[in-house]
């Protein structure tokens, strides 16, 4: 196990890249932890799977360096990286039994009969396969055929890192759940770094202790549930993650006031004067109706979602959201109000830290 | 649920009923009618029960035939097959070069069968042939028309020229359809190129292989056109396969008795042996499986 370090790393599958576009991958440094659970959040396109593939061999990146531990692993070849990984789409061997898919990759790292049989029954066990162990892999539905390849991607205990590419798309619902437990489980109990590929944003922040968020071929923030939810880095994170996602509205920002067409807004901070294209950002959790001084709000439409009720309407004619607590009467022509603390401030979708805080 | 009878219907499956009698049932009737029957002309013909059936089974000339024939099959199979995957498997995957691949393997397979069969007489005359001229150059004693055994390999080396393609397009058919995603997990699990092969691309290639074995078993045991044209069936009879054998008997020697029997016994071990071919190739995965 070692921690795996990007280093300058850009990929482009244009044979001369010519601008920025041509680069699936923009270049990245970064540093994934031995042993920290990692979730790669992203919309379909942005080169998640791409970058997964730098890191287990599958693709060699076209700039950049590739580092386990200190040393560099950039030509290394898939089979010498020891690594495992988990693909979208199940992968079994056919004519295998499920006991031999499962051996498979135990088998041919040379591990001894006895040890295979311990791993294997122990990983069938996870996944819920003991019976039926002895079967052919082909005709299994493809649930089970995913749970093969998870099983697979699990099976070997001293890989470097587990790459999880989407594993959990065609798997149930219910089981998707218990399977996430079990990764997790298995994290505790191995510490395997774990990079876990997806879209599904309940799934990342369920899996992972931090989380990666990927937007066009970058990495646009990493951190914890919690810090993508208060201060998201970009505007995509705030849009990507939280469901409704973040309120973004046009503004001048002077000091720790913002203006929103002439109306003043509030802020946390002091962000001195900010140039580009200035917003400001809030969450839905953070708006609420008010009769008193606030932005003027036209509702659209109100969603109840169960504990609490969604409601839609528009500022400026920009869209804003707000959630609110299951029975508030909600008028037709209300004004919104903003807990201050949590506006965040844009520039160019870039997040502009307060002056004398921390960069985040 | 009441069902209208309506016996009409019937009537519909008559133009399909024409079609096959006309162009199955009729023709094999015809030959049945030849191996039950005895004539000597002038379209007088006499019944003669099971006889030329009795003859075709006993006959040492049709046996050695058939041993020819089953050795040429089987040889060639044993070549075709393996090196067919081979080429498949050693085939660009993609672009310029994969299109051009295709094309120069599918030409033998365009070339009509009289004129791959004069190409290779010619080629390999010793004369004026190009194989023929550069193997005497060398000082190999090589004549088609005098040695048994140079005729075979010129009859060999012909059919795997001409049809190794076959095999080898529908293998690459069978090799396009793997997913990426499998090669890929078979690095991550560190497996061999032989595993690879043995449990990705040999599954894949199952359904190909067994109709590649199937039309090269067909074509092959009733190959005529090839090395009639190079050999003529000689020198004496080393190449006479059986439909040499058949075509000499039913035309040259007008024995159209046991010629139709014959014709019928050859028409039921293609069939029988095709369906041994294919219920064996079909179980095989199915033996041990759930």
């Amino acid at each position: 196990m070692a921690q795996i370090t990007l280093s300058k790393l850009a990929h482009s599958y244009h044979p001369t890249p010519k601008s920025e576009a041509d680069f699936a991958l923009k270049e990245m440094d970064h540093v994934w932890q031995d042993g920290g659970a990692y979730a790669l959040l992203g919309s379909s396109g942005c080169g998640k799977t791409t970058l997964l593939n730098i890191i287990s061999g599958l693709v060699r990146p076209s700039h950049g360096r590739v580092l386990f531990g200190e040393t560099d692993m950039t030509d290394a070849p898939t089979a010498e990286r020891n690594i495992a990984q988990v693909f979208q789409f199940p992968v079994v061997y056919d004519t295998m039994t499920v006991r031999e898919n499962l051996a498979f990759p135990l088998r041919n790292r040379g591990k001894d009969a006895e040890y295979i049989k311990r791993r294997v029954d122990h990983i069938a066990a996870m996944i819920g396969m003991e019976e039926r162990l002895n079967h052919k892999a082909r005709g299994l539905t493809a649930d089970a055929k995913q749970k093969i390849s998870l099983g697979r991607g699990m099976v070997s205990e001293d890989v470097n890192a587990i790459l999880f590419d989407e594993p959990l798309t065609v798997i149930d619902p219910h089981m998707k759940w218990e399977l996430r437990t079990q990764l997790k489980s298995l994290h505790r109990d191995f510490g395997h770094t774990m990079i876990y590929v997806t879209h599904d944003q309940t799934e990342a922040l369920t899996f992972a202790d931090k989380v990666v968020v990927m937007y066009d071929g970058r990495v646009v923030q990493m951190g914890t549930p919690q810090e993508l939810f208060e201060t998201p880095a970009h505007t995509f994170v705030g849009y990507f993650i939280g469901s409704p996602g973040m309120n973004l509205l046009d503004a001048t920002v002077q000091g720790s006031e913002a203006t929103v067409n002439g109306v003043p807004v509030q802020l946390g901070a002091n962000y001195g004067s900010v140039t580009g294209r200035v917003q400001i950002g809030i969450r839905p959790e953070f708006v609420s109706l008010t009769d008193e001084e606030g932005l003027p709000f036209r509702l659209t439409r109100v969603e109840d979602v169960g504990r609490h009720r969604i409601i839609r309407g528009e500022v400026f004619g920009k869209p804003m959201n707000l959630v609110a607590p299951e029975g508030q009467p909600v008028g037709a022509d209300a004004r919104v109000r903003f807990a201050w603390q949590m506006v965040n401030v844009y520039s160019d979708d870039w997040r502009v830290a307060p002056i004398g805080a921390r960069a985040a | 649920m009441d069902k209208t009878q309506n016996n009409k219907a019937w009537f519909l499956v008559l133009p399909v009923l024409l079609l096959v009698a006309f162009s199955a049932v009729i023709p094999l009737m015809t030959v049945v009618n030849y191996s039950l029957q005895d004539t000597f002309g002038n379209n007088e013909f006499f019944w003669a029960g099971l006889e030329w059936f009795e003859d075709v089974l006993h006959s040492d000339r049709i046996h050695a035939a058939l041993g020819r024939q089953i050795m040429f099959t089987a040889i060639i199979l044993a070549i075709e097959v393996p090196l067919g995957i081979f080429v498949a498997l050693n085939m660009p995957k993609k672009g310029f070069w994969s299109s051009l691949c295709l094309v120069l393997m599918a030409l033998p397979l365009l070339i009509p069968f009289n004129v791959v069969g004069t190409i290779w007489q010619i080629f390999g005359r010793v004369d004026i042939g190009l194989l023929g001229h550069t193997l005497a150059w060398l000082g190999v004693d090589y004549n088609y028309t005098s040695n048994a055994l140079d005729a075979w390999l010129t009859v060999i080396v012909m059919d795997v020229w001409h049809w190794t393609s076959l095999v080898a397009l529908l293998c690459y058919a069978g090799l396009q359809s793997i997913p990426e995603a499998y090669y890929q997990a078979a690095k991550i699990d560190q497996a061999s190129r032989w595993s690879v092969f043995r449990y990705i691309e040999l599954p894949k290639m199952q359904g190909v292989l067994l109709i590649a074995v199937l039309l090269r078993f067909m074509d092959s045991f009733m190959i005529y056109t090839e090395p009639f044209v190079v050999t003529g069936g000689g020198p004496g009879n080393s190449t006479t396969f059986l439909s040499i054998d058949l075509v000499k008997m039913a035309i040259g020697q007008f024995d159209l008795g046991p010629a139709a029997a014959f014709s019928l016994i050859y028409f039921l071990v293609i069939l029988l042996i095709s369906w041994v071919f294919y219920t064996v190739m079909t179980n095989l995965d199915k033996r041990d499986g759930v």
